[in-house]
Parts: structure tokens; sequence; C-alpha cells
């Protein structure tokens, strides 16, 4: 057998040679043959992939991202190109002309019963396609609508980085020192969390000059309170674990048992909680430009194409559909990637 | 024996002060939050550009008169004192460019039982279906009813309110016109109608979702067991032994719901015209009157920390946890 036996027999103090037998070695160990132990991340990987509604959204989140970065040069046109004479056509693109959908024509509702028209034909031009109709100005939507994804994904993930590093920071130190530290930290969190966020971006903006710096600030000054207050929990949680004791005994620095050993052990619900507040910033800066809040013309976003097309959406209603039914589709499928996020870190907080 | 009965009295009065302290508390932190979202507002009615005396066919002298009338030149922290005062006495100046000086505080009284209507209509559809659709998710578990709710909650909980407000506006308002378009105070509640459905799609899904967990809890305890083994079945088994237990922690999911209304309001009222606050605020925001943005921003901080002081209590009134642990946390 081994070799620890051997040397309990070569012992001088008159042991047998099956006296003791080690246990636990080579196949002995693998109590469950059924179930191959697994990397955490392997774990979470093969979790995450068995959530078909999760796999999807994150496939649709990827496709519209491509879209948001190609789409804009796949047409000749630019963003704030206006070309006045062309206004308001319906989406047409090449080989749809004998089709239903997509073929230039638009149904106008009058007075005196409906009419279709077909503005391409109309003026002549023949040769012209604008894949997902053009606007009151006559620029191109297709364009302008990735073109307002990418500035809607850019402020919702700039945003939502910075939260994640101000939350983070704030709850970790905050549960960390706890005593007075913990209580003056958590009562002005309280204070700020008692304004609605509604007031606070409402103000920002009438102060502060509109764009998209602003919307990314007005996102950070109140979006950090839900990542501080995890953040915290899982600190208190965590700090009188003996691995940090250990670690404190070995006489490691503050600093260093907050970011190297408790952060690496929340990394999970951190990723989770990034991914809830995404498809919140994306909202609301649809929310801000709806209202008037937004970033100026000619830049766009989803909000701010929602808003244009809002204006005419009875008669020319092709225009409202495409920014909508991304932002709905980012929305949802953040939400889902999120929940199945949840589910594969961490399975015990199914339920919640 | 004497232990057993000296014990609930002791743990009552222990209850009751604790329950004191707790309440006093939060109140004391709403009011500082409201003083500090006034001190918030004031120092922004200071940074707004000119003063209200710009004319330039005014001498120094006669400035120098009217600030004394109104106050102006008395040092910043009086000022301060008495803006506080007329915000809290509901005195919140004239608007600029609305309605030229007409008093804010009589705007927003036209304003606001519209507003406060469609909420509550809102609320008051979304809890009931949610409701519902929660219990019929739980009782019949793991079938195509289960999973038809969860999907209607997913779809509620992550898609904003006024993509529901353009798409029944555009479907049942102009393709089939089974409601008006628009609000018109004459036909009051039939055109409210569109408006409450579309604020109370997140209302709806995140009460469904919640019963839904919730009831499943219940179901499987065991005083539902004792329950079924003394003979209850049926309707009454789910209504008066489920239910009740189920209720309770519902109102754990009132405060994201009061927030989303409060942003869904803004956008929706805008959509279907409705004479809210909402759309008095969106009004404001385009014409640049600050007066008015300033005084709404204070009326919904007030109202939403209102709000959040009677949730949190009574959070601690039901869960003694909550209180308990705010009571160690000193």
């Amino acid at each position: 057998m081994s070799d620890v036996v051997e040397n309990v027999k070569d012992a001088p103090d008159g042991f047998f040679k099956d006296d003791f037998v080690l246990r636990g070695n080579g196949e002995q160990t693998k109590i469950d043959s059924n179930f191959a132990s697994m990397g955490y991340w392997k774990e979470v990987r093969a979790r995450f992939l068995a959530n078909k509604g999760a796999v999807v959204s994150l496939a649709v989140i990827l496709l519209i991202v491509l879209f948001a970065f190609a789409g804009p040069k796949m047409t000749e046109y630019t963003y704030s190109t206006q070309n006045l004479s062309q206004k308001n056509y319906a989406p047409r693109i090449p080989g749809f002309d004998d089709m239903p959908v997509f073929n230039g024509n638009e149904k106008l509702n009058m007075t005196t019963g409906s009419k279709i028209i077909n503005g391409y034909k109309k003026n002549g031009d023949t040769g012209v396609y604008y894949w997902f109709g053009s606007d009151v100005l006559g620029r191109d939507l297709w364009t302008r609508t990735w073109m307002g994804t990418r500035v809607s994904l850019y402020i919702a993930v700039v945003a939502v980085l910075i939260d994640v590093i101000i939350g983070l920071s704030y709850g970790l130190i905050s549960g960390y020192f706890g005593g007075p530290v913990d209580s003056a930290m958590q009562r002005f969190a309280e204070i700020v969390n008692g304004i609605p966020r509604l007031v606070i971006v409402t103000l920002l903006m009438l102060v502060l000059k509109p764009g998209i710096a602003t919307i990314i600030f007005a996102l950070m000054i109140t979006e950090w309170i839900g990542m501080s207050r995890i953040a915290r929990a899982e600190m208190l949680n965590l700090k009188e674990r003996e691995y940090v004791l250990a670690s404190r005994t070995l006489g490691a620095s503050s600093f260093s048992i907050i970011f190297h050993e408790i952060l690496p052990n929340i990394i999970g619900q951190i990723i989770t909680q990034t991914m809830f507040s995404i498809p919140t910033a994306i909202f609301t800066e649809a929310f801000l430009s709806f209202v008037g809040l937004g970033i100026p013309v000619p830049q766009c976003s989803l909000g701010s194409l929602i808003s244009d097309a809002f204006n005419s959406f009875t008669t020319h209603s092709y225009q409202i559909v495409p920014p909508i039914l991304i932002l709905a589709l980012l929305m949802l499928c953040f939400n889902m990637l999120a929940d199945g996020l949840r589910e594969a870190l961490d399975p015990k907080m199914k339920d919640m | 024996m004497t232990g057993t009965v000296f014990l609930p009295f002791r743990q009552l009065n222990f209850r009751i002060t604790i329950l004191q302290k707790y309440i006093l508390k939060r109140i004391i932190i709403s009011l500082f939050t409201l003083l500090a979202i006034t001190l918030v507002l004031f120092i922004l009615l200071q940074l707004m550009p000119g003063s209200p005396f710009n004319d330039e066919k005014l001498s120094d002298d006669q400035r120098a008169v009217l600030y004394t009338k109104y106050g102006l030149d008395k040092p910043v922290y009086v000022q301060f004192f008495k803006y506080v005062g007329n915000m809290f006495r509901g005195d919140f100046g004239v608007s600029y460019n609305i309605s030229k000086n007409t008093p804010i505080s009589q705007l927003i009284a036209l304003r606001l039982p519209v507003s406060i209507k469609v909420g509550f209509q809102a609320v008051f559809i979304g809890a009931l279906i949610g409701l519902i659709l929660g219990i019929i998710a739980a009782v019949w578990h793991n079938t195509v009813w289960d999973t038809l709710a969860t999907i209607i909650s997913v779809i509620g909980v992550s898609i904003p309110s006024y993509v529901f407000a353009l798409a029944l506006s555009y479907q049942f308002g102009f393709k089939l016109r089974w409601f008006p378009m628009l609000y018109s105070t004459s036909h009051a509640f039939y055109s409210s109608m569109l408006p409450s459905i579309s604020l109370c799609m997140f209302t709806l899904a995140s009460i469904a979702r919640f019963t839904r967990t919730e009831m499943l809890e219940s179901l499987s305890s065991e005083y539902m067991e004792l329950a079924e083994s003394k003979g209850v079945y049926g309707f009454r088994l789910i209504w008066r032994h489920a239910l009740r237990n189920t209720l309770i922690p519902i109102i754990t999911v009132l405060a994201p719901l009061i927030v989303d209304l409060m942003t869904g309001s803004l956008v929706v009222e805008k959509i279907f015209a409705i004479p809210g606050v909402g759309s008095l605020l969106v009004t404001a925001i385009t014409s640049n009157d600050y007066n008015v943005v300033i005084s709404l921003s204070f009326i919904y901080s007030a109202m939403y920390i209102g709000i959040m002081l009677v949730v949190d209590i009574l959070y601690g009134v039901i869960d003694p946890r909550i209180r308990l642990s705010e009571a160690v946390n000193e």
C-alpha cells in the first residue's frame, strides 16, 4: 500500500503493519462519484447556460450592441444629414418593393377615409432607400436609431461603472469600520436616498448644461446607494469570518483586507447588481430625453428619438417603432440576463 | 408558572418602547431629509441668474426700498428660515412663465387631485390583478398559468410605463377607438382608463411576482397542512389561511412602486395630456419656469418622504426584526 504504512512498520514503537490504514488517499476521497468536482466559475457557466431565457437575452444584447456600432456605417447617410425634400418616407428596403412590408408604402388616415401613398414614387426618388424610413427633417432613421442606441448604451455603461466604484467603496468602508463612521455614513445615505431621484435629476439638469456628461453625472449621484447597501451588508456578514481574522493577525492593513480579502468574495453579487442597474440607467436617460432634459440636437438617444417621433406617431407610426422596440428589448433582456446571472452566481438567492 | 405569566408582559413593555424609539427616529430622519431638500432648493434659487427686480428703470434707492420690503437685505440664513417657513406653510410664490403671477399653490391645488386619482386607480387595478395573477400562479404551480404569470411579471417589471402608454394609446385609442386618446374632464373616468392601465403594469407585475413567492411559501407550510387536516378546503383554505399570511409582507414592494408611479406619471400625463402635476412639471421644465419646478420638487419630495415614513413605520410595526436591528445598531 502507501508509504505511510510502510513507515509505521519501520517505526520503533511496535505497531503492526495494518494497525493504521490511511484513508482518504486516491480513489477513496471521491465521496461523490456522480458529480465530479467543478471549479466555481465552471459551475457558474454551466448553471448560466442551462437558463435559456438568460442565454437568449445575452445573444439579443450582443446583437443590439453589434448593430449599434456597425449599423450607422451600413448606409450612406449620417445621423445628422437633413434632406427636407425626402421627409417622412416610410421604411423601404431593396428587394421588398412587392412585399407587404418595407415597400415604402404608408397608409394615411384622412377625415374622408384612409389612402395609401408612397413618398418615393410620388417624388420620383426610386433609387432611394430608407431602411427604417426618414423622419420629419428627412434624416435616415436606421442610422439615427443605431446612433441613439449607441449613445444610450454608452451613457448607461459609463454611469453604472462609476456607480459601482462609488457605491462599492462607500459600502465597504462603512461596513468595515462600523461604529460612528458607519452611523454617520448611513445617515448621509439615508438622507440622499430620501430625496426622490426624479427631483435630484430634474434639478441637476436645470442647473447644468444639457449633454451626455450631465446625464452621466445625474445618474452617478443617484444610483450608487443600491450598490453601497449590498456592499455594506456583505461586509458586515464577512468581516467576522476566520479568514479575515487570520489575515489581520498576520498584519494585513485595512485597505488590503477590504480590497483583497472581502472584495473577491462578493464579486458575484456586484455583477448581478450592476446588470440590474444598467436597465435603470437606460430607462432614466430615455425618460429625461422624453421630458425634454435630454441630450441636445442633432445628437440623439433612444429617448429623444421616441420623443421626436411621438409628435407624429398617429400619422407616421413607423417612426416610433424602432427606438421603442429597441428600448423595450434592451430593458427586458438586461433584466432577464441579470436574473440568470443571479441564479448562476448565487443559487441560494434564487427565491428572493 | 409565574415566569410564563410575567414574560409576555415584559416583552410587551420592551416592544412598545423600542417601537416608539424607532418611530421617533424615522420621523426625525424624514424631517432632516426634507430640510436638506429645502436647503438645496434655496441654494438653487440663489444660483439662478438675475433678481426679481432687474428692471433698469429702477434707481438704486428704489431697489433698496424693494429689497427691504421683501427682506432681501437680510443675511442669507434669515432669508433661508423665512423660505423654509413659507414652503412648509404652502406659500410657493408665483409662476413667471406658465400663467403669469398666478400663485403656484393655486396651480397645484387644481392639478394634484387629478394626478392622485389616476395614480390611485393604477394602484387599485394593478394590486387587484397582480394579486389574482400571483395566487393563480402559486395555486397552479408549474403549469401553463404559472409560466404565463411569470412572463407577464417579467415584462411588466422591465418595460417602462410609457412604452405601454404609447402602445395602448395607439392600439385602443387611435386604431380601435375604444377609449379616448386624450384625457377630458367631461369623461374623466372613461378617459383615465388608458393612463391608469399603462401606469399599473409595474404595480401589477411586482405584486404578482411577490404574491407568488409568498403564497408558495405559505402553501407548503405546516399550518396549511393542519388546516387541511381539519377539513378546510378550496376557496376558504386559500382565502383565510394562505392569503392572510401572504398579504402582510406585500408592503415591502410599496416603496419601489411609489417611485415608479411618480416618474411614470410624468411621461404618461404628457402622452395623454392629463392636467396633473406631472405634466405641469414637464411644462415648467420646457418653459424654464424655475419657480414652479422648484415648488413641484418640494411637493414631490414631501409626498415621497411622507409615504416612505408611513411605509417604514408599517415595516417596524409588522416586522419586529427591523426595529430590533435598528435598536441594536445604536
